[in-house]
């Protein structure tokens, strides 16, 4: 990784004193993590050029065992890349400079003066947009050269690094703490443990720009690796709101997730009331907020919930685990493709959006565990209407809803289906729409009620 | 006095304190078989004569002997079981287990055990204490046959105490030292004609008064010999003939003990065929009659043999019945497990308990007829229905072969249709369903290369998630690949791996002869070929046709598009064809070990991810690196410059590495398949061939196709020829210059193992210098970064691989002999999770987990639990770093200052 830092400043070399390196000598520091070389290519009084050029060590990062959070794997972007290590790498060797101390040009510490960056490379999550998006409400002038992830194989396309040249007239101290701060934001990482002290060094570069920054909401949540306590923690220490409730950025919302999923509750809480049941299968329970819904009537005397994922399974736990409930509440590890015990002799089933997540080859193994030997009374499926996606101007066509969406089934689909399920065994069926109905596409989601015969 | 007692029983001593029944048990039985209510006192108090915890005493020594019995092991309770109340929970727990409850009655004269009892210290209580207990006794007496002890002894004086012998006998079921060989014979129901046609087949020498077994074996009729065919006496004269003779064994059908009781003169409706049997009695006078009752009437209701792996009942035996005696045993035996209620033919709903059987011995059974024998769970049902026009069928055992005779004529109308013929067997469409008790739990399995492997709970729990989310249908998954060690590094400079180091170990391992075959750089892929589709159906159980599957080593199939699948797998299906291996491997199926190529077909995104993304970064920073360097500025940077256009060459060669295993995929023949082993045919696993068999077929297979498949180049070393192992080294050295991956090192036999007869590594790679470049970095080749990958622990890695080679064997042998799915399940589950439990889970040397992890995974291991199944490296880091935070809120929220010693300084340290 190499980052330069040109002046036009005359005289220029006077660059040497803010960043307490010698114009004539090339230094080298070491670092935990590696090595930093500092040297100027260029150092005339028209023009000055330092660099900072980071040697990472990545095989010793790997094999040392102290900090394992640095590097995943020995084949890593991280030695020629800009990230969290030239943020460090800034604040070990520019420190001073980084902090406005000059005892010998205390006056150029808060002087504009035109400063021209270049990083060799940068990688921006987000694209040059982003970028843009970061720098340019900042007073930059950007620069950004794209580099295709290899030659021979054009159709691969580009890859997420840029040549990145930032210009500006603005005191050094500023362009340092801005890449500091936004290296990292760009990148979308951070190779140490972040706690709460980074939230501290955040609002410590931060004064005086971040909080007028257009994109300050980004900033923070990737500055503190999408740690949603931490960043509510940080909105809290600025004395600030977040702008939207939602304040990820790369997540991809196509349903109006919270109103569709409370009316999908209400309307299978609905039919089981209609049924009469009391011991219920929250079958897929995923995190449990369905189980968690049930678990709020006391007409259900049992309720079980049925997880694959265990990690899924144990959020459920903790959201569920009260004394009182134990005996009541029961979630167990479990899979849709094997006969269980456990689910028998329940009197209903719900699978609220799970049968979308099973492959559609072992759909019949579903069937005879759920249909054939658990065969609670009632059992309520719920599962998207591909119909509905195309009002989703969010989403592309012939995608799914969730990258592990199996299929999505059109309202045809689902009532065939459903219509086999019912020859198979002994259940009829009622299909319901859950959402607002469109006069074309039909309901976001369908519902299909099966009763025992 | 003579006391006998079934071998499995539980036997309550009776006596009151000071009775002697310590010392008697002591004298007659193992200590281990005793349970002593002082003792359990002991157990749970400290104090053996502490009568406040005699509830929780008791409710402990009913557990125990519970599981006692459930092993099937005689067991002695030592109480003073005076009360009726004390006796009745052992009488109920004896039946629970079907095992006989035996008394033992120590009834002593009064002074005596006074006299004792003073002897005694701690049992220092008032006289009333056992006066009461005598009181006690003295009622009970009458009482012991109604309570249900099946026998009862008493002794009633020292004299006879000291004369009393114990002895065992063997529970009538029990005939395990019987070997046989035996032939099996189903339900005879009459059919004197084709019993004798049947005994003539399995080679019985049938003289007009005795019929002789060929030498050593022994007939076992299944019960069911009369009603409703023509000649039941004639049957039932040659059966108690032979029974006499000892050579034959008969077990009690339903309709026999019918039989019985009209022949005893009790009112039994003359249905199901009774009748007939009654008609054809009539003639014959009553002490015939009165024998053949007698003789029916004294059979046992079921057997177990040849060390208890062959069990024969009439209508089948569930695992935990087998070997006990009671009502309900021999009820199950006759009449199977019914639901009380009744199908539209009128007959009894049945259980199908086989569906649930997972026992060890082999099940012989009859009583439902079928059309055809058919194996389900290590059980077999062999009434072929003789009666009903079907045929008559005897099992040969140990062969498990079926031998029929087909009836003659139809004696009877069977009131429901036998069940009909479909295109998979009864196994197969059971095995549709596994059942989730068969993975779960701690679990371990057993192979033929190494015993009880063990799957730890959290890693099953693991394996379930995967095989439920992502693995193809598991019927097809009969093998997953093991992971494969390299060699030791090499001290050579500049290199890591080199064969030397590979040939060291086999040499080591007294290994002579290895093969070094060449290593492809794609994606690992194991491909399952049926001669034809429906082989998919009538072999592997698919309720579809297909031409076969080709998934990949974590059992994910390889192609996301369908179609090209199936052209794929057809296309191999002719190649197979064309090299005539369906004829010459005598096989309807093949399971293959191959590597598909290009790397980039599978591969694509990690590629692009990381491969060609480090590739283009480092171009990108490296070139304007030298380029600044270059700037002449009178600094002397000369070092630097070297160093970094030294760097840049090596990216250089990073990048034309990786380069050459992709290549893009427009239609099928740029695929290209290299197959290595062939893993399986029908009926054989071929790790008994050597690998030069292995290479020389798969050639063979390799030129029907050329455009797709591709042959391996491969060398057979002399471990002990310099020369031969320069050669090879030679050759590795020049197609690794070729780009190629590197070799693997094989013994020449599939499983070697060493002379202290251990399993050594089946096979070791050898990598060459610049495809390491994909594993260890373009960098690695520095002499200090050499330096520091040279220490490398392999022996992790080797034991893994062994475990994970058994286990795939073990699997492909369970396939080949026909075993029940989820037995072929267990293993390859087995494999999913060996390789979860990597360094990362479970660290001690190697480990990628975080190091104050580690530290906190010592101290606040339950909090931890959820970590083990998460080390999957895409979701490791945030998983790492959410678990610390949840732990250190939690610590805080408990105003623990230890959060602040615990070495979490990684990000103060930078």
């Amino acid at each position: 990784m190499l980052l330069t830092i040109t002046t036009t400043y005359n005289p220029a070399t006077d660059l040497g004193y803010l960043l307490h390196k010698h114009p004539r000598r090339a230094q080298t520091f070491d670092l935990s993590f590696g090595r930093a070389h500092v040297f100027y290519p260029e150092a005339t009084d028209e023009k000055c050029t330092a660099a900072l050029l980071l040697d990472l060590d990545t095989i010793g990062l790997k094999r040392r065992r102290q900090n394992t959070f640095a590097l995943r794997d020995y084949v890593t972007d991280r030695p020629y890349v800009a990230s969290s290590f030239t943020s460090v790498a800034i604040a070990r060797v520019f420190g001073s400079a980084l902090k406005g101390q000059c005892t010998d040009r205390p006056d150029l510490v808060t002087q504009p003066i035109p400063l021209r960056a270049e990083i060799h490379v940068l990688p921006c999550r987000g694209g040059d947009q982003l970028l843009n998006d970061l720098f340019q409400p900042l007073g930059y002038k950007v620069t950004a050269k794209p580099h295709r992830l290899d030659e021979k194989f054009p159709e691969w396309g580009y890859s997420p690094y840029y040549t990145v040249a930032l210009e500006a007239t603005i005191p050094l101290k500023n362009l340092l703490t801005h890449l500091y701060v936004l290296i990292p934001v760009l990148d979308d990482d951070k190779h140490y443990f972040v706690s709460q002290s980074e939230i501290d060094t955040l609002i410590r570069r931060g004064e005086g720009w971040l909080s007028d920054h257009p994109k300050r909401d980004l900033i923070i949540d990737r500055y503190l690796k999408h740690q949603r306590i931490l960043t509510q923690e940080a909105f809290r220490l600025m004395d600030e709101q977040p702008l939207s409730r939602n304040i990820k950025d790369n997540e991809l919302v196509v349903e109006n997730n919270l109103r569709l999923n409370q009316q999908r509750h209400n309307a299978v809480l609905k039919e089981l009331e209609i049924s009469g049941a009391q011991r219920v299968l929250d079958l897929g329970c995923g995190e449990g907020h369905f189980t968690q819904i049930l678990s709020e009537h006391p007409q259900f005397a049992k309720i079980l919930g049925l997880e694959v994922s265990h990690h899924a399974l144990s959020r459920a736990h903790k959201r569920l685990d009260q004394p009182i409930q134990r005996n009541r509440i029961e979630l167990i590890h479990g899979s849709l493709f094997y006969r269980d015990t456990r689910l028998d002799s329940y009197d209903a089933a719900v699978l609220l959006e799970v049968i979308e997540h099973l492959d559609p080859s072992r759909l019949p193994v579903f069937e005879r565990v759920v249909f054939e030997y658990a065969q609670p009374n009632t059992i309520i499926i719920t599962t998207p209407n591909a119909d509905f996606n195309t009002l989703w101007a969010s989403l592309p066509a012939g995608q799914f809803r969730h990258p592990d969406h199996r299929f999505e089934w059109s309202r045809k689909q689902f009532q065939n289906w459903t219509q086999s399920v019912e020859k198979k065994f002994n259940y009829h069926t009622t299909i319901k729409p859950i959402g607002p109905v469109d006069p074309e596409a039909g309901p976001p989601t369908q519902m299909a009620i099966f009763n025992k015969k | 006095m003579n006391i006998t007692i079934p071998e499995i029983s539980l036997v309550v001593l009776i006596g009151v304190s000071g009775s002697g029944k310590s010392t008697f048990a002591k004298t007659h039985f193992k200590p281990t078989e005793v349970l002593s209510s002082d003792y359990f006192r002991g157990l749970i108090s400290d104090d053996e004569t502490d009568q406040t915890i005699t509830k929780e005493a008791f409710e402990t020594l009913h557990y125990v002997a519970a599981k006692r019995l459930a092993n099937y092991k005689l067991t002695v309770i030592d109480a003073t079981n005076v009360q009726e109340s004390a006796r009745k929970p052992l009488v109920a727990l004896a039946k629970q287990h079907h095992v006989f409850p035996i008394a033992i009655v120590l009834d002593m004269p009064e002074d005596l055990c006074r006299e004792r009892n003073k002897h005694r210290p701690e049992r220092n209580f008032a006289h009333r204490v056992i006066a009461q207990q005598r009181h006690q006794l003295r009622r009970s007496f009458r009482r012991f046959k109604r309570e249900g002890f099946r026998r009862i002894y008493t002794l009633r004086s020292e004299d006879e105490v000291q004369h009393a012998h114990v002895t065992r006998e063997k529970v009538w079921p029990n005939r395990r030292d019987d070997h046989g060989p035996f032939d099996i014979i189903g339900d005879v129901h009459g059919c004197h004609d084709e019993l004798l046609a049947l005994l003539d087949k399995l080679g019985y020498d049938i003289q007009p008064n005795s019929i002789a077994p060929p030498p050593g074996r022994k007939a076992i009729f299944l019960g069911d010999l009369v009603d409703r065919g023509p000649k039941t006496p004639q049957v039932l004269d040659l059966v108690m003939q032979m029974v006499d003779s000892g050579t034959a064994l008969c077990i009690p059908g339903n309709h026999d003990t019918r039989l019985v009781r009209a022949l005893q003169g009790k009112n039994v409706k003359p249905t199901y065929g009774l009748s007939e049997t009654l008609e054809q009695l009539e003639s014959y006078p009553v002490e015939d009659r009165k024998r053949y009752a007698k003789f029916l009437d004294s059979l046992t209701s079921h057997y177990i043999l040849d060390n208890g792996n062959l069990i024969v009942a009439h209508a089948g035996m569930k695992e935990e019945l087998a070997g006990r005696t009671s009502g309900t045993v021999r009820a199950f035996a006759l009449y199977g497990e019914t639901t009380g209620e009744t199908d539209e033919y009128g007959l009894p709903i049945r259980l199908n308990w086989a569906a649930r059987y997972r026992g060890t011995a082999t099940v012989v059974y009859g009583h439902t007829p079928i059309s055809n024998p058919e194996w389900l769970n290590n059980t077999i049902n062999i009434d072929t229905g003789c009666v009903y026009g079907g045929a008559l069928t005897a099992l040969r055992y140990p062969e498990k072969e079926c031998v029929s005779v087909p009836a003659l004529k139809t004696y009877n109308k069977p009131s429901r249709p036998l069940a009909s013929e479909t295109t998979r067997s009864v196994q197969q469409t059971h095995d549709d369903m596994l059942d989730i008790d068969d993975v779960i739990g701690k679990r371990a399995v057993d192979t033929f290369l190494i015993p009880r492997i063990t799957i730890r709970e959290e890693h099953a729990i693991a394996a379930l998630e995967i095989m439920s989310r992502y693995t193809i249908d598991p019927k097809w998954l009969i093998y997953l690949p093991p992971t494969m060690s390299p060699s030791k590094p090499s001290s050579r400079p500049n290199i890591l791996e080199h064969p030397d180091e590979a040939y060291a170990y086999y040499r080591e391992n007294s290994i002579a002869q290895v093969i070094a075959e060449e290593k492809h750089m794609g994606s690992r892929a194991i491909v399952i070929l049926c001669k034809n589709d429906d082989i998919a159906r009538t072999r592997f159980g698919l309720s579809e046709p297909a031409p076969g599957a080709c998934y990949t080593r974590t059992g994910r199939s390889f192609f996301d598009n369908k179609s090209l699948e199936t052209a794929f797998l057809t296309r191999l299906q002719n190649a197979v064809s064309k090299a005539n291996l369906w004829h010459d491997l005598n096989t309807t199926w093949i399971a293959l070990d191959c590597e598909l190529m290009p790397w980039s077909a599978r591969a694509q995104q990690l590629l692009q991810e990381q491969y060609a993304a480090v590739g283009a970064s480092a171009r990108a920073s490296l070139n304007a690196t030298i380029e600044a360097l270059n700037t002449n500025n009178n600094i002397d940077v000369a070092d630097w410059l070297t160093k970094y256009q030294n760097r840049s060459q090596r990216i250089d060669h990073y990048i034309h590495a990786y380069r050459a295993y992709c290549w893009p995929v427009h239609n099928l023949t740029d695929l290209k398949l290299a197959p290595f082993h062939i893993l399986a045919t029908e009926g054989s696993v071929h790790h008994n061939q050597p690998h030069t068999y292995h290479m020389e077929t798969l050639s063979k297979l390799c030129t029907a196709d050329p455009e797709l498949l591709h042959a391996t180049s491969y060398r057979v070393v002399d471990l002990n020829d310099t020369q031969s192992c320069a050669n090879t080294t030679a050759w590795w050295k020049e197609r690794t210059a070729q780009g190629s991956e590197g070799m693997v090192v094989k013994p020449i036999d599939f499983i070697a193992r060493n002379k202290k007869d251990r399993l050594i590594q089946p096979a070791i790679k050898c990598r060459g210098r610049e495809y390491l470049r994909i594993i260890y970095g373009p960098e690695y080749t520095t002499p200090e970064n050499l330096k520091k990958l040279r220490w490398r622990n392999v022996k992790t890695k080797q034991s893994l691989a062994l475990r994970e080679f058994a286990l795939g064997l073990e699997a492909l042998s369970r396939f080949a002999q026909n075993e029940p799915l989820r037995r072929i399940h267990e293993c390859v589950f087995g494999v999913t999770i060996a390789r979860k439990e990597c360094k990362k889970c479970f660290p001690k040397k190697d480990c990628h987990l975080l190091p104050p992890l580690h530290c906190w995974y010592l101290r606040v291991k339950p909090l931890l639990v959820p970590m083990q199944m998460l080390c999957y490296r895409s979701i490791l880091f945030p998983m790492a770093e959410r678990a610390i935070r949840q732990m250190m809120a939690l610590l805080q929220a408990q105003s623990l200052d230890r959060a602040q010693k615990l070495p979490l300084k990684s990000s103060q340290k930078v």
